[in-house]
């Protein structure tokens, strides 16, 4: 790889766990008129078990970094490897079955379908991977207790609490056991203490191993992390490293 | 397709999976689904229902024809008075060979003339006991038209050539004419009177399948009927009349020849009823009725189809967060596409299923009403399900092409 170095986040993570997230260079621009850089070329590296949020003003780019991150965009410059896999150039079949297998999306507004029950929900993640049925039913209800959800496995997310249906949304993210749980403002649409109780579910996560990426705003969410990336102006900068440039 | 590069196995819906997710997605609205399978249930309904029927109706109009109608044949005469004086009835227009003439056209089993025999005379058992005739029909008939007639003989034989030619005294008679004037045997060579004059009975028939009018009733020889009582006035009713047996399936074609083989030089001098054509009737129901119903039913189909893919489009657009939603779960575009492709197909064989249904209880309501017997093609009723899966495979195309199109990104931010 021949992308600058100069960024590679070593010092605050949990040190020498395997690269979960590998960004070389990754930059992201839309095609005009005028074309728009919404992400200069960045170098970013997560490693298992870090707990690191990404922050920003709106239109910062965040988005588009956590669509990069995803899976959902593909980056115009640059190298992404996740889980040593590099991503450029594959098609939408590699695409989809990496999103689906070691990615656990959190959104802000949960996307539940609200038809169906908690459990479910939780059910929807293990259709497109190959989960055998008979132990679907098992996991879905081992994520929601996971998320202290275990009573509420029938309930409708219309009759659930925004923190409730947000844990359903993490239960859903966390059944398939993805090395990346990449949130997007998990909080924005929830109260003070409905928040909270996510946030201790993340530091929870955190605890057990896993690997989140929270994209925020909220610099009270950002500090839950252990390590924080800033974002603006399509500029990625971690505090206390280099400025990272194109 | 690009080959996978990943370690492990790639995404993929299995088939029950993506059945069930269908059904989810079509279960979810029942008001909705209903609508929109009204148009397909229509459609399918009264293609059933329209084919159910003219079969049906088509069996109708074979059982009303049998074979004993379709092989008949009649010919009244209306002779010309022209050039008579008046008062002088006209001839018969029935040459006398009648019944070789009948015989040599093709597709002729048997054929002859007959008429009741003018006058009324009385019938009796004794030359000087009282009319035993109330009731019975006395007829003159020639062989071909007694054996057109095809009685079915108790005792004795029908009438033949020689004792139509000879002019002899004999008569058949029905069982119930024969138990009437006391006949019960025939080889004492019984006799019965005819306005006083014995006929020695040579025959007793139980049945005609022909010619009902001979039941009960007494048959003499034309050759001695015309010697004995004179001619039965020209045409009409009680005037001369053929009678034709004729093979399946000749009719049309004999009662086409009648007139002229039996008066080429005046053929306009009969009325031939040739028997109904259950073909024709068959044909006309299928083309006026069918056609029109069946045009109904593709219009219905048509609209079916367009409310199932309006349906499924606006689904798609409702949707557009699930779809991206399902995106980021790991589905593939065609997963996608598939599941509102197989819920379109869903929504159509749901309304083929209910259709044929409908269908079949319009035809079965419609044969009970009528007391008629219901007709099914199995080659009709059975694919029409499927044709409702059609409706809604190709109705769910391009809202499918639509959700394989959303792009997850803007789908999970509409959110």
């Amino acid at each position: 790889m021949t992308a600058p170095t100069s960024a590679t986040a070593t010092g605050s993570g949990p040190g020498g766990g395997p690269l979960v997230i590998r960004l070389a260079g990754v930059g992201r621009t839309f095609a005009g008129p005028p074309p728009v850089t919404a992400l200069h070329p960045s170098d970013l590296e997560i490693r298992r078990g870090e707990y690191v949020a990404v922050t920003g003003p709106s239109g910062s780019g965040k988005s588009t970094l956590l669509h990069l991150l995803g899976l959902l965009d593909t980056p115009s410059t640059g190298s992404y490897e996740l889980d040593g896999i590099d991503t450029a150039g594959l098609g939408d079949r590699d695409r989809s079955t990496l999103r689906g297998q070691r990615i656990g999306f959190v959104f802000q507004s949960f996307h539940l379908l609200a038809h169906r029950t908690a459990e479910e929900n939780v059910l929807l993640a293990q259709l497109y991977n190959r989960t055998p049925r008979a132990r679907r039913r098992a996991a879905a209800r081992e994520a929601l207790a996971r998320v202290g959800l275990a009573h509420r496995t029938r309930a409708l997310p219309g009759t659930l609490s925004g923190g409730e249906r947000q844990r359903v949304a993490i239960a859903r993210a966390l059944v398939n056991g993805p090395s990346l749980l990449l949130c997007d403002e998990p909080t924005g649409n929830l109260d003070s203490a409905n928040a909270e109780a996510v946030l201790t579910r993340f530091d929870d996560l955190h605890a057990q191993g896993h690997t989140l990426v929270v994209i925020t705003h909220d610099p009270a969410v950002a500090a839950r992390a252990e390590r924080s990336v800033r974002i603006g102006d399509g500029r990625l900068r971690e505090p206390g490293r280099p400025a990272v440039d194109g | 397709m690009a080959r996978s590069v990943l370690p492990g196995p790639a995404s993929r819906l299995g088939l029950r999976d993506l059945v069930a997710e269908a059904l989810s997605g079509t279960l979810q609205r029942p008001g909705r689904t209903a609508l929109t399978m009204l148009g397909t249930v229509l459609g399918i309904g009264a293609f059933v229902a329209v084919l159910g029927l003219t079969a049906t109706a088509s069996g109708q109009i074979g059982e009303r024809f049998d074979l004993t109608r379709a092989t008949t044949v009649t010919a009244g005469d209306h002779p010309s008075g022209d050039g008579l004086p008046p008062g002088v009835e006209p001839p018969t227009s029935f040459p006398p060979d009648t019944d070789a003439r009948l015989a040599r056209i093709d597709g002729v089993r048997a054929g002859g003339l007959w008429w009741p025999v003018p006058g009324a005379p009385p019938l009796a058992a004794t030359p000087t006991g009282p009319d035993a005739g109330q009731g019975l029909a006395l007829l003159a008939a020639t062989p071909g038209a007694v054996a057109a007639m095809e009685p079915t003989m108790v005792a004795g034989v029908p009438l033949d050539p020689y004792v139509q030619e000879s002019r002899q005294p004999v008569a058949l008679l029905s069982s119930a004419a024969a138990e009437r004037l006391g006949v019960s045997r025939l080889d004492a060579q019984p006799a019965v009177f005819v306005a006083g004059i014995p006929y020695t009975v040579i025959g007793v028939y139980s049945e005609v399948r022909r010619q009902p009018g001979a039941l009960p009733g007494v048959i003499v020889p034309a050759s001695t009927a015309l010697e004995r009582f004179g001619s039965p006035p020209p045409g009409g009713e009680r005037g001369t009349q053929a009678l034709v047996a004729t093979r399946v399936g000749a009719a049309g074609a004999v009662a086409r020849q009648l007139p002229l083989a039996l008066r080429p030089d005046a053929p306009e001098a009969f009325t031939v009823v040739p028997p109904p054509d259950p073909h024709g009737l068959r044909d006309g129901v299928a083309s006026d009725l069918t056609g029109l119903f069946l045009a109904l039913a593709a219009i219905c189909l048509l609209v079916g189809a367009v409310g199932i893919a309006n349906t499924t489009l606006v689904a798609v657009l409702e949707r557009t967060e699930e779809i991206g939603l399902r995106r980021s779960l790991g589905a593939r575009s065609r997963h996608v596409a598939g599941q509102f492709l197989t819920e379109s197909t869903a929504l159509g064989t749901l309304g083929g299923l209910i259709g044929t249904g409908l269908g079949v209880v319009t035809v079965l309501a419609v044969a009970a009403a009528r007391d008629w017997t219901a007709v099914l093609q199995p080659a009709a009723t059975l694919p029409a399900p499927l044709i409702g899966s059609v409706v809604g495979l190709l109705a769910g195309l391009y809202p499918a092409l639509r959700a394989a199109r959303t792009d997850p990104l803007k789908a999970l931010r509409s959110g």
